[in-house]
């Protein structure tokens, strides 16, 4: 082999050694290509075979695994999931990220701006997992979400002093209609009536409440007591103003006939009340609005609305990173043309409309592109913020691979869930491919 | 293969070597000489529960000079043992949470049968019954080093007395004293509706209880279906519970958020206010409550669960050590883990229940503890084992599948018995098919 190096005219090389040119290039891929071979198209040929053989991997099932990927309803769900998610995030992360480009760079603290909206990308899918675990912890005490929405929904809305509070054993009153509750017999004037109520925990009683007391009989009036009928302890004797019970001050009570609200009062801090001699003969009604449950927020991450809490917990990962590469594409853009523009009588919107957004196009697909490629693989995200109750409900295509492979161990299914992803990326991954080369010849 | 079988020579040799016992190097207590041999254990604990299964494996390193490392594993351990053994890197021993577990290991002839020794110290120390659960056909396999005591309902004491209401029996008494705690001003009962284990238990304590244990270890077998009347009577009943919104903490939805540890902590912080008066699971509560300021025995007290049909159900749950390999130091620490000393260890930790007889129960932190584990070795045979612990993984221990998945259903609709039924039945046909 060597001593044909040095042999022959330079015009036409001997045939050696064109045979070694054509070899050099071989030799020096051989290693890549070994690597590649090995940790790339061997394992999508085995997940191609392994998805048409059995659980067990021992005969060949055709098909079926493929089939079951579309009769099973927690793979639909996943399916259905991945769609929302290929729909949504890529979408709604480059779109923020477009506005924060445009907008960072016409305001002084741009820089820093830019830095924090990056900073998440900084932290692992699982750290950020956990974090918006807790921002949507169901709880308002816990949960900054529900916090939040919680304390704007209570400005507009406040919740009642006794959320809890029904009637006990052996009450004269009865549910009705919409949480109220009523008198079973109409209340007559100069006869004092005991309305008992149960579920207010002495310390969550309003401040004012003081001993409950029973109310005096006058001809004139319609006199009654609401009252916590429990004595700490022990419960006290239904339907008795025991000494250690407290009033309801301030519980609001009407009197209805047919159906009509003739009067109203409110009771005072020892649960007496009184009403005027027209609510004589007139059932007494505690209406709803005295029970009303504190607002518990939002279900963030019940079945309906996960897979959008997830979502946007992405979204605050990945805008940063759609942000920070469409800037650098609109510092490519020349001034000239919006400058042009505007000397042209463009208003901003329209500038923005039709030379920064066309302008950018080629970058925006590339982010949207890496993002789609990105979101189709989801799984840390999903596995960390759902609770258990509502995993499958946000059940992507990923994590349900993972779990066809090691909950299941059923590496048929799993690897038909394999080569679907690896269909589903396919269109993507060739139209990235072609805008690359486009891009090259130019 | 040959590897293999050089190096149980090896370690067979170093082990006889130290089995005079006369070196000088020979540690003062009384296991096998091991030193310079490793043992490796996979056992899925995580939290206070490793630390205090760490001091047990650090009193074995003390007495016989072995090098003991805890493997962390994942759930369903199954699976990731499974992937040990691929990679032929599998751990000496695995702590094995399932008698299923126990079984498939078997029959995927990665479990090794106890030594002499291990199984004199089960013959000696444990009742049949536990013995019995850690043999597949008649083989002794495995060695109950913790149990799970899983028919308890512990309650705020302070709740209790506020509401004037007695520890109840039977499961009207129950429902009662719900409504009692409710009238008084506090939510009873908190749910863990999140981690779907939790609601198996709740429906295996009722059904144990109403049906019986035989008709239990039908169902467990899959020999009668779910859709079975005795399968409705239980749904049923437990509805009268999960029904009713004002009973659970945070109403349905928000129990099918609320995780297990959240469960008992917010059982036992509010002072005599907490967010639920009662939290149902078994003995390893304890733990959780050790995180909260309430102490137990007196802030947290616990009862039986109740009656639901003649006799309170004896629900148990068990980590079983299995050897995975033929080594010298794997039945060396099986036989220490069978014997009362390292029971001992992890008792005085707490949030630990043995079922090793031979247990000094003075080794308890407390009365409550005490009670647990006497009145667990008391059961004797009766015990049943946990029923979604029998199962194959994809229907009983699947987050989110199966048998989990059916029954958080079922708290989010418990109206719909019929429905969970045919769910129930449908994952499970699947899963015992295979």
């Amino acid at each position: 082999m060597a001593d044909g190096t040095k042999t022959g005219p330079a015009a036409a090389p001997p045939a050696p050694a064109r045979r070694r040119r054509r070899w050099t290039p071989v030799l020096f891929l051989l290693p890549a290509l070994v690597l590649l071979g090995a940790l790339v198209v061997y394992p999508i040929g085995y997940s191609v075979v392994r998805s048409v053989l059995d659980k067990a991997g021992e005969s060949f099932v055709g098909v079926d695994n493929y089939v079951t990927l579309f009769t099973d309803d927690s793979i639909r769900t996943a399916l259905a999931n991945n769609l929302i998610w290929v729909a949504l995030a890529p979408t709604v992360a480059t779109a923020l990220g477009l506005v924060f480009a445009v907008l960072t760079e016409r305001v002084r603290w741009g820089t820093a701006f830019k830095l924090v909206v990056f900073m998440p990308m900084a932290i692992s899918m699982l750290a950020s997992g956990i974090i918006f675990r807790l921002v949507y912890e169901q709880d308002p005490d816990r949960g900054v979400a529900n916090a939040a929405w919680v304390a704007v929904h209570d400005t507009f809305n406040e919740s009642s002093a006794f959320p809890k509070a029904h009637p006990g054993p052996k009450s004269p009153l009865e549910k009705s209609e919409g949480g109220s509750f009523t008198t079973r017999e109409p209340a007559r004037a100069g006869e004092p009536v005991l309305l008992p109520l149960v579920g207010v925990a002495p310390d969550k009683m309003p401040e004012d409440a003081a001993p409950a007391a029973e109310a005096k009989a006058d001809p004139g009036k319609v006199t009654g007591t609401a009252w916590q009928d429990f004595t700490r302890g022990g419960g006290g004797t239904p339907s008795v103003v025991d000494p250690e019970e407290l009033g309801y001050p301030g519980i609001r009570v009407e009197a209805v006939k047919d159906g009509k609200v003739v009067a109203e009062t409110r009771a005072g801090p020892d649960g007496t009340f009184a009403l005027p001699a027209e609510a004589d003969g007139a059932q007494l009604r505690f209406p709803a609005d005295n029970f009303r449950e504190p607002y518990n927020g939002v279900d963030w991450l019940g079945p309906s609305l996960v897979t959008l809490s997830v979502i946007s917990a992405y979204v605050w990962m990945w805008a940063g990173f759609a942000m920070v590469l469409i800037a650098a594409g609109l510092a490519g853009v020349p001034r000239e043309l919006m400058e042009a523009a505007r000397i042209d009588g463009a208003n901003e919107w329209q500038v923005f409309r039709r030379i920064t957004v066309p302008m950018l196009a080629p970058v925006l697909g590339v982010v949207l592109v890496t993002l789609m490629i990105n979101v189709l693989k989801i799984f840390d995200l999903i596995v960390v913020i759902a609770p258990g109750s509502s995993r499958d409900d946000a059940n992507v295509l990923a994590v349900q691979l993972y779990d066809s492979a090691f909950g299941d161990r059923d590496l048929g299914v799993a690897s038909a869930i394999a080569v679907l992803l690896f269909l589903l990326v396919m269109p993507v991954m060739v139209t990235n491919v072609r805008r690359l080369r486009k891009e090259a010849r130019r | 293969m040959l590897a293999a079988a050089a190096a149980l020579t090896l370690s067979a040799c170093g082990g006889s070597g130290g089995d005079g016992g006369k070196d000088d190097d020979a540690p003062k207590a009384k296991g096998p000489n091991l030193k310079g041999q490793t043992v490796s254990v996979a056992a899925v604990w995580s939290g206070p529960e490793k630390d205090a299964f760490r001091k047990v494996l650090d009193a074995f390193e003390e007495s016989t000079g072995a090098k003991v490392t805890l493997v962390p594993a994942q759930d369903p351990i199954i699976g990731f043992l499974e992937s040990k053994v691929a990679g032929g890197g599998q751990p000496d021993v695995a702590m094995l949470p399932q008698v299923g577990a126990i079984e498939q290991a078997v029959a995927n002839g990665w479990a090794k049968p106890l030594g002499k020794g291990a199984e004199e110290a089960l013959t000696t120390n444990y009742s049949k019954g536990w013995a019995d659960l850690g043999s597949v056909d008649g083989t002794p396999y495995g060695v109950y080093f913790k149990a799970a005591n899983k028919s308890l309902v512990w309650y705020n004491t302070a709740v209790f007395e506020n509401a004037g209401v007695e520890e109840p029996k039977t499961w009207d008494e129950f429902l009662k004293a719900a409504q009692t705690v409710f009238d008084s001003g506090v939510t009873p009962v908190s749910v863990a509706g999140a981690d779907g284990w939790t609601l198996t238990d709740w429906f295996e304590n009722v059904y144990l209880s109403q049906a019986g244990p035989e008709k239990y270890d039908q169902l467990a077998k899959h020999e009668i279906k779910w859709t079975d009347a005795s399968v409705t009577k239980a749904l049923e009943t437990l509805a009268d519970l999960f029904g009713n919104k004002d009973f659970l903490a945070g109403g349905q939805s928000g129990a099918l958020q609320t995780e297990f540890p959240a469960s008992v902590t917010q059982t036992f912080t509010g002072g005599d206010q907490p967010k639920a008066g009662m939290v149902f699971e078994g003995d390893f509560v304890s733990i959780n409550i050790g995180q909260t300021d309430a102490e137990i025995g007196t802030d947290a007290k616990v009862f039986p669960f109740p009656a639901v049909g003649e006799n309170s159900p004896a629900v148990v749950g068990g980590d079983a050590a299995v050897a995975l390999k033929d080594s010298k130091g794997a039945q060396a620490l099986l036989t220490f883990l069978a014997g009362p000393e390292s029971a001992e260890i992890w008792a005085k930790e707490g949030g630990f229940l043995s079922p090793n007889k031979a247990v000094d129960t003075a080794a308890y932190p407390n009365d409550v503890q005490r009670d647990i584990a006497e009145a667990l070795i008391a059961a004797g045979d009766d015990i049943r084992f946990d029923m979604s612990d029998q199962a194959p993984q994809a229907f009983g221990g699947t987050p989110g599948k199966g048998e989990w998945k059916a029954l958080q259903d079922f708290l989010k609709n418990p109206k719909d018995v019929a429905g969970t039924q045919k769910a129930l039945e449908r994952a499970a046909a699947a899963a015992y098919k295979e």
